[in-house]
C-alpha cells in the first residue's frame, strides 16, 4: 500500500474531534527543535502574533460597541414611549411650556398619582423618563447612532484587515519552512550512506518528504494562528465580560467546567473507536490489496468464496467502529450548543433581573450573550489543536530523524585521483560486513591488472552486488583496504573515485526526459557529437532512428514506452559517453529478443574494451572468458581463479556449473 | 450519486424519520431567537421578571429538543452512511472477487483497490454530510426566511445583499483557486515522482557523480510547488476574514436600518436581535449548500468509480449446463488453432497456436519477452478467453465447464510467488484445506523449502505478514510450488517459476518434482534454456506465433530461434 494511502482519513462528521494520530516519543524535544528550524522567520512571525492579537482585540470589542448602539436605540424608544403615554393621558390641546420635563410635570400631581406612575415604570428608567423634555416630541439620536455605528464597521475593517495580513504573512513563512524542509530532505537523501536505504524503505523517506511536511505545514499555516487567536479571545472576552458584569461572568464561568467535561468525555470515548476505526479500516484495505494483487492465485485454486467471506467478517467489524466513531464526533457540536443555550438563558435571567433592578442595560446584556457565544468556540477549538500539534510533533520528528542520521564521512580535503588511471585494482585483506558483528567478507585479496576481466558468480542473494558496492564506496570495507593504481580509494575523493567507474545495472534506472538527456547523464557536459558517437557505439542510434523524435524522445515514468532491452542498450550507451577507466557490469538475466539481446552484448564487448571490468555474471560464455572468476556463497568469495583452474579444484564452482547441465532423467535414474 | 437508490432503499424508514428528525432539529433552532426575542421585549423591556424565569425555562427545554433531534439525525446519518459503505464494499468487494483478468486489466489492481476502499469512504463521508447539514440547510433557511419576514418584512433585503456578497465571494475564489488546486496536485506528483527517481536511482547518481543534478532538478519542482502553493493558500485565507466581515456588516447594517424602524414605533428592540440571529442562520445555511456544491460532484466522481465497478459485467462466466469432467481422461490439455487478442486490442498476441500436453509429460514454453508465452498460459484456467480456436481439457472445451471444476484440475505457480496473510501451512492448504501435515512436509521437501522452514522456530506455524514481506523472493517461489503440490492437481502450471531460484536449488527442485509429477501433466514457461533442455515437448514461441515444437536436439537441428536463445545462453560444448 502507499504511503499516501496510509494516510489517516477518518470520516468526519462536523465535530471538533480528530482521531488522535501517532504520537511524538518526545514531544517538548520535536517541538523546540521545529522552533529552532525557524529562526529565519522570528521577525515575520512576531508580526503575525501582532497582527493576530491586534485582530482578535478589535473583534473582541465589536460586540460591547454594539451594545452601546443599542443602548442608543433603547433609550430612544423608551423616551418616545413615555413621552407618547403622559400625552396621551393630558386633556386635549395640552402644550407642555418649554423645558417643562416629565419630572416637573409629575412634581404638580398628588402623591398616590405619582406612586402610581412610578410603579409602572421599571426602575431602570425611571431617571430617563423623568428628565424627558415634554415641550417636544422627542426623537432618536442618529447622529450619536450612526457614528457609534460607523465607528464599528471601521473597527470590523481594520480586524478583517489586519487578520488578513496576519494569514497571507504566516501562509509565506509556513511554505518557506516547508520548502525548505523538503530541500533539506532532499539533500539528505544524497548524503546518506547506502547502509540507511538498506532498513528505511523508499516509501518511507517519500512519505517523509510528503505527508510529514504537508502535516508540519498545515500545522503551521492553521493551527499556529488559530492556537494564538483562540487564547487572545478567550483572554479578551473574559476581559470585556469582566467589565459589564462580574456576577454575570461568573455565571458564564459555571457553564465552563460543564462543557470541557462533557468535550473530554466524548473526544475520550470518542478516541477508543476512532482507534478501532483506524485499524478495521487498516485491515479491511490490506486484505482487498492481498486479495487483489493475488487474483489469479485466489481464482485459479477456488478461493473466492472464503475471501469474501473473510472480508464480510472484517468490513462487519468495520462497520460498528465507523459508525460509533461517526456518531461520536458528531456528538460534539449538539453538546456544546446545548450548554451554550444553557448559559444564555442563565444570563437571560440573571441579566433581566438585573436590568429591572437599573444595575444593567439592554445593550449590556447584548454584548455580554455575544461574548458568551464566543467563549464556548475558542475552547473547543483549543481541545481539537492540542491532538493536532500532537500529530504534528510525530510528523516533524520523524522529519528531524531523518535530518540528523548520520552521513557518509565526508571527503575532506583529499588527494585527487591521479591524472592518468591505469585502472589495476588491489583488494588487500578486505573484510566487511553490513554489520559490525557479523562479516560477511573475510580477508579477501586479489590483484587486478589493468584491462583484466573479472567474473563474479555464484547463487542469487550471495552478495555479488557487495564486492561492486565497496569498489565505489557505496559502503567503506570493515578492514582492509582497497587500491586503484595503488591509491587507497579511502583517500580519494569519493566523486574522483566514482568517476573512473563506469556502472551498467541489470536494473536499468532512467528517469522522465529525453533520450539525448538520459544518456547524457553519464557526463553532464557531454557534447551533443559525444552523445551521438556513444549511441553508436552501443548500438542505441539502431533503434533511435526508428523513434519518434528520435534522440529527442520523451521516456515516460516507467520509461515503459521503450522495451526492455532498449533501457538496456541506453544504460550501455550511458557508460560508455562517461568513458570509465574501470567498468562494472551486471548481465541481464530476463531474455529479450534475440535479436537485441546480441546487440546488447556486443555493445558490452565495445564498452568494455581496453577497461577493467568486473561482470556479475550469470552466462556460461562471460565466465569463461573471464581473466579471474570470484565465486561467492552466502556472501563469502568461497573461491577464485580462471574457469579451469577452478573446474580442477572440484570445489563449489564445479558442482554449480555441472548442476546447470544434469539431466533430469539422469538424476531420476541416481536416486 | 443517484445509483446509490438501491442502496437507499434499505435505509427509507430511517431516512424518513432523519427527514422528520431535521424539521424538528430546525423549528427548535428557529424558535429559539423568538424566545429571547420574547424575553427581551416582554421581560427585560418592561421589568417583568415573572415573565423571564418561566420563559427561560420553556426557551431551555426547546433548546433541549433541538438537541436531542440533532443527536438522534446524527446517530441515524451515521448508521445509515455506514450501513451503506459496507453494503458497497461487500458487494464491490464480492463483483471483483468474480472477475477474470480482462477486467482487471481493464480496472487495473491498484484503481480496483481505491476504488473498494478511498473511493467508499468519499461516498460514506458525504452520505453523513447530506443527512446532516444539507438537508438541513434548506429547512432551516426557508424556515429563516418566513420568521425574518414575520418580524421585519422591510429589513429582508439586507440578508439578500450579504447572501449575494457571500456567494460572489465564494464564487469568485474558488473561481481563482480551482485551477491552481488542480495544478498543486500535478506539482506534488512531480515531486513524488523526482524524488522517487532520485531514490531508486541512487546507485546511478552516486556512480556517476550527479548529486548535484538531482538536487536541482528536486529544487526546481519544489520552487514551482511553493510558488503554487502559497498563491493558493493566501486566497484561502482571505475567505474567513471576508467572510466574517460580511457578517458583522450585516449585524451593523440590521441595527442602523433598525433603529429607523423602531423609532418610528413597527420594530420592537427584541425582534431586531432576533432578526440578527435569523439572517445568521439563512446565511450560515447557504453556506452549507454551497459547501455541498463542492462536496458533490467529488463524491460523485468517486460513487461513479465504485458503480463503474459494480456495472461491469465480467466477461468470462460460467456456462449455463456446464459439462462435467469425464472421470476416464485426466490432464490432456490441447490447443486447437487458438488466437488470441486482448480485449479491446486490434492485434492478436497469439496466432494459431495448436498443440497437445499429455500426462506424464513436460511440456515447456520458451521465446523472449513478449513473445506471448505467459499469455498462452494465462488461457487455461480461463484468465481469459480465447478470440479463435478452442482450448480443452480432458476433451471437454474450457468454455463449456464451470470454473471451479477447471481451476479444480490445476496447479498453478506465478510468475511472482504470491503468499497470504496466515501460517506458512495455510498457505500450504490454500488448494487443499483438507490437507494432512504429512503431505504439507513432502511437498515442502519437493520444493526445496524445508531448510528454511526448519530454520524458523515455528516451522510450519510460522506467520506471513501481509505481503509475505518476511519471507524472500526465492522462499516465496519454493512455497508457491509447495502450495500447488499439496493441491495434487492433475495438471501443473509453472510460470516463469523457476527464474527467482538459482541455478543449484532450481536444479534440485526440478529432479524432486520428476517423480512426483509422474501422473500429471506439466506445463513450464521459462527463461532459462538449462530449466527446460530435458522436457519431453518444447514449444518455441516467436511473436505469439510457433516458432517450433519438440525436444532440445530437434529443435536445435531445424528451429532457428531457439538455436538463437541456446546459443545466447549457453557455450559451444554444453550445446553439443
Amino acid at each position: 500500500m502507499s504511503a499516501a494511502q496510509k494516510r489517516r482519513h477518518g470520516p468526519m462528521g462536523g465535530g471538533g474531534i480528530k482521531p488522535a494520530g501517532e504520537k511524538a516519543k518526545n514531544f517538548k524535544g520535536t517541538m523546540s527543535q521545529l522552533i529552532g528550524y525557524m529562526r529565519p522567520y522570528y521577525a515575520k512571525i512576531i508580526l503575525v502574533f501582532v497582527f493576530a492579537i491586534a485582530s482578535t482585540v478589535f473583534v473582541v470589542t465589536g460586540p460591547k460597541i454594539l451594545g452601546r448602539a443599542t443602548d442608543k436605540i433603547v433609550d430612544g424608544y423608551v423616551q418616545r414611549t413615555a413621552y407618547n403615554q403622559f400625552m396621551d393621558n393630558m386633556p386635549d390641546g395640552f402644550k407642555a411650556p418649554a423645558g417643562m420635563t416629565v419630572g416637573d410635570l409629575m412634581e404638580q400631581m398628588p402623591a398616590e398619582a405619582r406612586a402610581q406612575i412610578e410603579e409602572k415604570i421599571p426602575k431602570n428608567n425611571l431617571k430617563k423618563v423623568k428628565d424627558l423634555d415634554l415641550s417636544q416630541k422627542p426623537t432618536m439620536d442618529f447622529d450619536g447612532l450612526t457614528q457609534i455605528l460607523l465607528w464599528l464597521v471601521a473597527l470590523y475593517a481594520v480586524s478583517a484587515g489586519f487578520s488578513y495580513i496576519q494569514g497571507f504573512i504566516m501562509t509565506g513563512v509556513s511554505q518557506r519552512v516547508s520548502y525548505n524542509l523538503r530541500r533539506d530532505i532532499s539533500q539528505k537523501i544524497n548524503r546518506l550512506p547506502l547502509a540507511y536505504f538498506d532498513r528505511v524503505s523508499h516509501g518511507e523517506v517519500l512519505s517523509r518528504v510528503t505527508n510529514d511536511v504537508d502535516t508540519v505545514s498545515q500545522t503551521l499555516n492553521q493551527s499556529l494562528t488559530q492556537m494564538i487567536t483562540s487564547v487572545a479571545t478567550v483572554l479578551g472576552v473574559l476581559y470585556m465580560m469582566l467589565s459589564i458584569s462580574v456576577w454575570m461572568t461568573l455565571v458564564a464561568l459555571v457553564i465552563l467546567p460543564i462543557s470541557i467535561g462533557l468535550i473530554m468525555l466524548v473526544v475520550r470515548v470518542s478516541q477508543k473507536h476512532f482507534q478501532n476505526q483506524q485499524r478495521f479500516l487498516g485491515e479491511v484495505n490490506g486484505h482487498i490489496e492481498e486479495m487483489y494483487s493475488g487474483h489469479n492465485v485466489i481464482k485459479a485454486y477456488n478461493r473466492e468464496q472464503i475471501a469474501v467471506d473473510q472480508f464480510k467478517t472484517i468490513n462487519k467489524k468495520l462497520h460498528g467502529s465507523a459508525w460509533k466513531s461517526q456518531f461520536l464526533s458528531g456528538l460534539m457540536m449538539p453538546i456544546m450548543n446545548f450548554v451554550g443555550n444553557l448559559g444564555y438563558v442563565g444570563i437571560c435571567v440573571l441579566g433581566g433581573w438585573m436590568a429591572v433592578n437599573g444595575q444593567i442595560s439592554i445593550g449590556n446584556i447584548q454584548s455580554f450573550i455575544q461574548y458568551l457565544r464566543q467563549f464556548n468556540q475558542p475552547i473547543a477549538q483549543m481541545a481539537s489543536i492540542a491532538n493536532v500539534l500532537q500529530s504534528t510533533a510525530a510528523a516533524a520528528e520523524r522529519v528531524f530523524e531523518f535530518l540528523a542520521e548520520s552521513e557518509e564521512e565526508p571527503d575532506g580535503d583529499k588527494l585527487s585521483a591521479p591524472a592518468q588511471v591505469q585502472g589495476s585494482v588491489t583488494f588487500q585483506d578486505v573484510s566487511f560486513g553490513y554489520r559490525p558483528d557479523d562479516l560477511i567478507i573475510k580477508n579477501f585479496s586479489c590483484d587486478v591488472k589493468p584491462g583484466q576481466r573479472i567474473a563474479i558468480v555464484g547463487p542469487t542473494g550471495a552478495g555479488k552486488t557487495t564486492i561492486v558496492k565497496l569498489l565505489m564506496r557505496f559502503y567503506d570495507v570493515s578492514a582492509g583496504s582497497i587500491l586503484v593504481d595503488g591509491v587507497n580509494i579511502k583517500d580519494m575523493k569519493r566523486h574522483d573515485l566514482r568517476d573512473m567507474f563506469g556502472m551498467v545495472l541489470q536494473d536499468t534506472w532512467l528517469y522522465g526526459g529525453s533520450i539525448k538527456e538520459n544518456i547524457r547523464y553519464g557526463k553532464l557536459d557531454a557534447t551533443d557529437e559525444e552523445v551521438y558517437a556513444a549511441g553508436k557505439a552501443a548500438h542505441v542510434e539502431h533503434f533511435v532512428k526508428t523513434l519518434p523524435g528520435g534522440y529527442d524522445m520523451e521516456l515516460n515514468e516507467e520509461a515503459s514506452n521503450i522495451s526492455q532491452g532498449q533501457k538496456q542498450l541506453l544504460t550501455i550507451a550511458r557508460a560508455m559517453v562517461s568513458d570509465p577507466k574501470i567498468l562494472i557490469l551486471d548481465e541481464a538475466t530476463s531474455s529479450v529478443d534475440t535479436r537485441t539481446e546480441v546487440r546488447i552484448q556486443r555493445a558490452m564487448h565495445n564498452l568494455m574494451k581496453g577497461r577493467t571490468s568486473f561482470i556479475i555474471a550469470h552466462r556460461l560464455s562471460t565466465i569463461k572468458d573471464a581473466d579471474l572468476i570470484l565465486v561467492m556463497k552466502d556472501g563469502n568469495i568461497i573461491e577464485q581463479g580462471n574457469h579451469d583452474e577452478l573446474i580442477a579444484q572440484g570445489g563449489f564452482y564445479k558442482t554449480m556449473y555441472n548442476s546447470q547441465f544434469e539431466s533430469d532423467d539422469d538424476s531420476v535414474a541416481a536416486d | 450519486m443517484l445509483k446509490l437508490k438501491k442502496y437507499v432503499k434499505y435505509y427509507l424508514w430511517q431516512i424518513a424519520a432523519v427527514f422528520i428528525l431535521l424539521y424538528f432539529q430546525a423549528q427548535a433552532d428557529l424558535a429559539l431567537p423568538d424566545y429571547m426575542s420574547d424575553i427581551i421585549n416582554n421581560g427585560i423591556a418592561v421589568g417583568d421578571l415573572d415573565y423571564i424565569l418561566p420563559a427561560g425555562l420553556k426557551m431551555l427545554g426547546v433548546a433541549l429538543i433541538g438537541t436531542v433531534c440533532t443527536v438522534a439525525v446524527g446517530f441515524l446519518a451515521a448508521r445509515i452512511a455506514a450501513g451503506i459503505s459496507m453494503r458497497l464494499r461487500d458487494d464491490v468487494f464480492e463483483k471483483v472477487e468474480s472477475f477474470s483478468l480482462t477486467e482487471f486489466d481493464h480496472f487495473g489492481a491498484s484503481s480496483l483497490i481505491t476504488r473498494t476502499t478511498n473511493d467508499i469512504q468519499q461516498v460514506q463521508m458525504v452520505v453523513v454530510m447530506m443527512l446532516r447539514f444539507v438537508f438541513y440547510a434548506p429547512i432551516v433557511g426557508v424556515g429563516g426566511v418566513i420568521r425574518a419576514v414575520g418580524k421585519s418584512g422591510s429589513m429582508s433585503w439586507l440578508i439578500a445583499v450579504a447572501v449575494v456578497m457571500i456567494l460572489t465571494l465564494i464564487i469568485v475564489l474558488f473561481a481563482l483557486a480551482m485551477p491552481k488546486f488542480k495544478m498543486v496536485q500535478k506539482l506534488v506528483d512531480r515531486l513524488n515522482r523526482v524524488t522517487r527517481e532520485s531514490l531508486v536511482g541512487m546507485l546511478v547518481i552516486r556512480a556517476f557523480g550527479n548529486e548535484a543534478h538531482e538536487e536541482q532538478r528536486f529544487d526546481d519542482a519544489n520552487n514551482d510547488l511553493t510558488k503554487t502553493n502559497l498563491f493558493v493558500n493566501r486566497m484561502i485565507t482571505l475567505m474567513m476574514p471576508a467572510m466574517m466581515l460580511v457578517m458583522n456588516l450585516l449585524t451593523v447594517a440590521i441595527v442602523w436600518v433598525g433603529s429607523y424602524f423602531i423609532d418610528a414605533g413597527t420594530l420592537q428592540i427584541g425582534d431586531m436581535m432576533a432578526f440578527i440571529q435569523y439572517a445568521m442562520q439563512i446565511i450560515m445555511a447557504f453556506l452549507m449548500v454551497s459547501m455541498a456544491f463542492v462536496m458533490i460532484p467529488r463524491a460523485s466522481v468517486s460513487a461513479q468509480r465504485v458503480f463503474d465497478v459494480l456495472e461491469c459485467e465480467p466477461a468470462i462466466k460460467d456456462p449455463k449446463t456446464p459439462q462435467a469432467p469425464k472421470a476416464d481422461q485426466t490432464g490432456v490439455v490441447e490447443f486447437k488453432d487458438v488466437s488470441f487478442a486482448y480485449p479491446g486490442a486490434d492485434e492478436n498476441v497469439i496466432h494459431n497456436v495448436s498443440f497437445t500436453a499429455l500426462p506424464g509429460q513436460a511440456t515447456a514454453f520458451i521465446g523472449s519477452t513478449g513473445s506471448g508465452k505467459s499469455t498462452l498460459i494465462n488461457l487455461i484456467p480461463r484468465f481469459y478467453d480465447v478470440s479463435q480456436g478452442q482450448i480443452l481439457v480432458d476433451g471437454i472445451d474450457v468454455r463449456q465447464m464451470s470454473q471451479h471444476d477447471l481451476h479444480q484440475k490445476i496447479g498453478l505457480v506465478p510468475q511472482k510467488g504470491i503468499l497470504f496473510t496466515g501460517s506458512i501451512a495455510d498457505n500450504l492448504r490454500f488448494g487443499d484445506p483438507e490437507a494432512e501435515q504429512d503431505a504439507l512436509e513432502e511437498a515442502a521437501q519437493i520444493a526445496q523449502a524445508t531448510e528454511f522452514i526448519d530454520e524458523k522456530p515455528e516451522r510450519f506455524e510460522t506467520e506471513v505478514s501481509q505481503g509475505g514481506t518476511n519471507v524472500s523472493g526465492g522462499q516465496k517461489q519454493r512455497l508457491a510450488i509447495a502450495r500447488a503440490l499439496v493441491k495434487k492437481p492433475e495438471i501443473y502450471i509453472f510460470d516463469d517459476s523457476f527464474s527467482a531460484l538459482d541455478f543449484k536449488t532450481d536444479a534440485a527442485l526440478r529432479r524432486a518434482l520428476k517423480p512426483k509429477t509422474k501422473n500429471s501433466t506439466v506445463l513450464i514457461v521459462a527463461q532459462r534454456i538449462s530449466t527446460i533442455m530435458h522436457a519431453e515437448q518444447i514449444v518455441v514461441m516467436d511473436d505469439g506465433e510457433v516458432a517450433g515444437i519438440g525436444t532440445h536436439q530437434e529443435l536445435m537441428e531445424n528451429c532457428e530461434v531457439y538455436r538463437e536463445i541456446a546459443q545466447s545462453q549457453l557455450s559451444k560444448e554444453e550445446l553439443a
